[in-house]
């Protein structure tokens, strides 16, 4: 008994140095120490989500007729095009995810030109002719270029790749062929140029004899070729591992645009930064006040359990706000106020035993037949009651989720994780500390130590 | 012991009477549903100190741009709040570039949000089948976990009917605020029902479930007195939870959570103290009504059960 007793101690204090390690730090990391080399890193950087630090959301959906299936694949390609691009842009912390069947929601914290994002978006396929100087850039890779939105403009990207110079777009094209090629039997893709672009294209070339001119559609490496002969005559072929199905994919794509299916836009959020800076101080301020009127109200009603009841809470939101970070939630207002509530689910379990627990000591029992009782009683009502609060959030999730209305969905993650751990804390924790307490403390006098 | 249950029928008529003059005004004023289910949209913006642009040229602004329906109002903030039909993101370059030219001023884009009308409607369908299919997935929990009490499909049922008194409560409350303080029913409205149903029906658990384990000690005792007496004993855990903790953490969100979460802890606050009032008041009061079959009296001897 005494032993198992340690057991539980010692289980609950590494879970929580592993809490506080997360909740502590920006980015955690396990490095060998024999070989200086890391064994694992994770960045845990809390996230926040657009109601808190300003943003832009966007919800697109299929631009189809009503009723037409649209193959999960397609969606998934759209979203990947959509995030391609977007990135493109330098925002950090993008999030494109498929909402439903026919929805694509993008989320950009922190964006301020919702045009640019907007226009990014619902351009058809960009292809691009990059200078990639002496580099071959693998087929399928995606580069970073300096070509955004319609303008040249400072280089976006992390810094840890290279940024290219695009030489022109898409748009200069004229007409697109398909031909076969014949030395090797692939096919080939032959484009004409506008005057303009036969300018740009003939004066690249001639200077640029014997560079990679890299081809790309939606920043992703179609075709690498090497400069031959100058090209002035405003014609020319991309050359490639095609089959006659994908060049004309291809060449499809060139014309009409890349996204499988056409998307519009059905659902615009902008906040500005101010607004959301606000809210987050303010809930964050009433947060706190809210859990210390709570937390002195347990110890004093319910005494040296209240205080074991208190320790477990903040044990609890530890292990939540670790979870959070740990796994890339967003933190939202909503989501806020779930945790919320989700403290004090975990607060009435507690409160259930603590009123067993006096009733069994009224009733005469000894202290160690009233804990045992106590519990015992209190768990069928305790996690049938959490059963009936998780249905609800799983139903609030589903419906989140197929709208791309993430601060419901937020909301309903939060309260139902939060209603998962505090089920742990306010059984387990709870109750080991409280052993540990009787042990350390004996308590005699249970009017004074308990409250009865 | 605190005799709660005998005066069943003046909690009755409390409910209706906090319940009725909400919904009349609630649906007498129109449902006040905001741009997430009818689509359109709401644009905040903040001008430079000292520029203000009337009414009327706001709405001439937006006829430029081809919208006639716009809606201006000035915030506590200072800032301007325009609801209108929806606005492509073109027009809406269009509105502030002519709000800039007009007042020569900065402009400030604070919120703005635009919700096309076919997604609208349908969010709306999809936030009722959410509602229905919450409170049918309850229902059918509750009838399991009573499986082996006599009657457990009455528990199921008390739950769901103490549950609409407090789904109608909300929606009282959201009828009195949409007067008072132009609130609306958004998604987030939307969240807060949702967490309500879930909080009501975790209460009535917790009372029934007592009932359930007493129904096993006490087998010779009147059904009333036995309901009655497991209500005082989890009465305790009723103040605590809800009104100390839940409440209190509810209170403080609604007083310094910031506009943006004010009118969604409110419901809360009220939701959640209907969802305890009503497991003592309402559901365990329709279990002993429905035991006694006490309608069948109701006509015949009038005067005896308004006690």
């Amino acid at each position: 008994m005494a032993r198992n007793q340690t057991n539980r101690i010692f289980l609950i204090l590494f879970v929580l140095a592993l809490a506080l390690w997360v909740d502590l730090s920006s980015k955690i990391e396990i490095t060998n120490p024999f070989q200086d080399t890391t064994l694992y890193s994770r960045d845990v950087k809390p996230r926040l989500g657009l109601d808190l630090q300003g943003g832009l959301q966007v919800l697109l959906e299929a631009d189809v007729p009503e009723g037409t299936v649209i193959n999960r694949d397609e969606m998934e390609t759209a979203r990947g095009i959509v995030e391609n691009r977007t990135n493109a842009l330098g925002v950090s912390e993008n999030l494109i995810q498929v909402a439903g069947d026919r929805r694509i929601v993008g989320e950009f914290p922190g964006a301020e030109d919702a045009d640019a994002i907007l226009d990014i978006i619902q351009q058809t396929g960009l292809l691009e002719f990059v200078d990639t100087g002496d580099t071959i850039p693998e087929e399928g890779t995606i580069i970073q270029t300096d070509f955004i939105t319609g303008s040249v403009t400072a280089p976006a990207g992390d810094g840890t790749q290279p940024v290219y110079h695009t030489i022109m777009t898409g748009k200069e094209l004229a007409s697109i062929g398909v031909s076969p090629d014949q030395f090797s039997g692939r096919y080939a893709i032959d484009f004409t140029l506008s005057p303009e672009g036969a300018k740009i294209f003939g004066d690249h070339t001639s200077a640029n004899n014997g560079k990679i001119l890299t081809i790309t559609l939606d920043k992703r490496v179609i075709s690498a070729p090497r400069i031959g002969d100058p090209i002035t005559g405003g014609q020319g072929t991309i050359t490639g591992d095609f089959t006659v199905e994908s060049a004309n994919a291809l060449a499809v794509q060139l014309k009409y645009g890349s996204l499988p299916i056409p998307l519009k836009v059905v659902e615009t959020r902008i906040i500005g930064p101010t607004l959301g800076a606000d809210s987050l101080q303010k809930s964050l301020r009433a947060g706190a006040i809210g859990m210390i009127v709570v937390v002195l109200f347990m110890a004093i009603y319910y005494r040296m359990p209240g205080i074991v009841a208190d320790l477990s809470i903040l044990f609890y939101a530890a292990i939540a706000f670790a979870i959070f970070k740990y796994f890339h939630f967003t933190l939202t207002l909503p989501s806020i106020a779930g945790f919320l509530l989700s403290t004090g689910a975990a607060l009435d379990a507690n409160i259930l035993i603590f009123e067993r627990l006096k009733e069994e000591l009224r009733n005469g029992r000894n202290l160690v037949q009233a804990i045992d009782q106590a519990w015992d009683r209190a768990w069928p009502s305790i996690w049938e009651s959490n059963t009936t609060t998780l249905i609800t959030s799983l139903i609030l999730y589903w419906f989140g989720s197929t709208f791309g209305a993430t601060i419901v969905k937020g909301f309903s993650l939060t309260l139902a994780l939060g209603v998962g751990v505090s089920l742990f804390t306010a059984i387990y924790v709870t109750r080991s500390l409280l052993a540990l307490f009787l042990k350390t403390f004996k308590p005699t006098n249970y009017e004074r130590w308990f409250g009865i | 012991m605190i005799d709660i249950l005998s005066k069943r029928y003046v909690y009755f008529i409390a409910s209706v009477l906090v319940i009725i003059p909400g919904l009349i005004v609630l649906f007498t004023g129109g449902l006040p549903l905001s741009i997430d289910f009818t689509g359109g949209s709401l644009l905040e913006v903040q001008l430079s100190a000292g520029q203000t642009l009337s009414t009327e040229t706001m709405q001439n602004i937006y006829e430029n741009a081809g919208i006639d329906d716009a809606q201006v109002q000035t915030t506590e903030n200072g800032t301007l709040l325009i609801r209108s039909s929806f606005l492509t993101n073109e027009n809406r370059d269009v509105v502030l570039s002519s709000m800039k030219s007009e007042t020569g001023s900065d402009v400030t884009v604070i919120r703005f949000d635009s919700v096309g009308p076919s997604i609208g409607s349908q969010v709306a369908s999809r936030a009722a089948q959410a509602v229905g299919i919450a409170a049918l997935a309850v229902a059918l929990f509750i009838r399991y976990v009573f499986r082996n009490v006599p009657n457990a499909f009455r528990y199921g049922v008390c739950a769901i009917i103490a549950m609409v008194h407090d789904v109608a409560v909300v929606f009282s409350v959201v009828g009195i605020g949409a007067k008072l303080f132009d609130w609306q029913i958004d998604a987030l409205f939307l969240t807060a029902l949702l967490t309500v149903i879930g909080f009501s029906v975790q209460d009535k658990v917790v009372v029934f479930d007592r009932i359930r384990e007493n129904s096993n000690i006490f087998r010779k005792l009147k059904y009333e007195t036995l309901v009655n007496h497991s209500i005082v004993q989890t009465l305790q855990r009723s103040i605590n939870t809800q009104l100390m903790t839940v409440e209190f953490l509810l209170l403080a969100l609604a007083l310094y959570g910031g506009v943006t979460l004010q009118e969604f802890a409110v419901i809360l606050l009220v939701g959640l103290f209907s969802g305890t009032y009503s497991s003592i008041f309402i559901a365990a009061s329709i279990l002993v009504v429905w035991e006694n079959r006490e309608w069948q009296n109701w006509f015949r001897k009038p005067q005896q059960n308004q006690a």
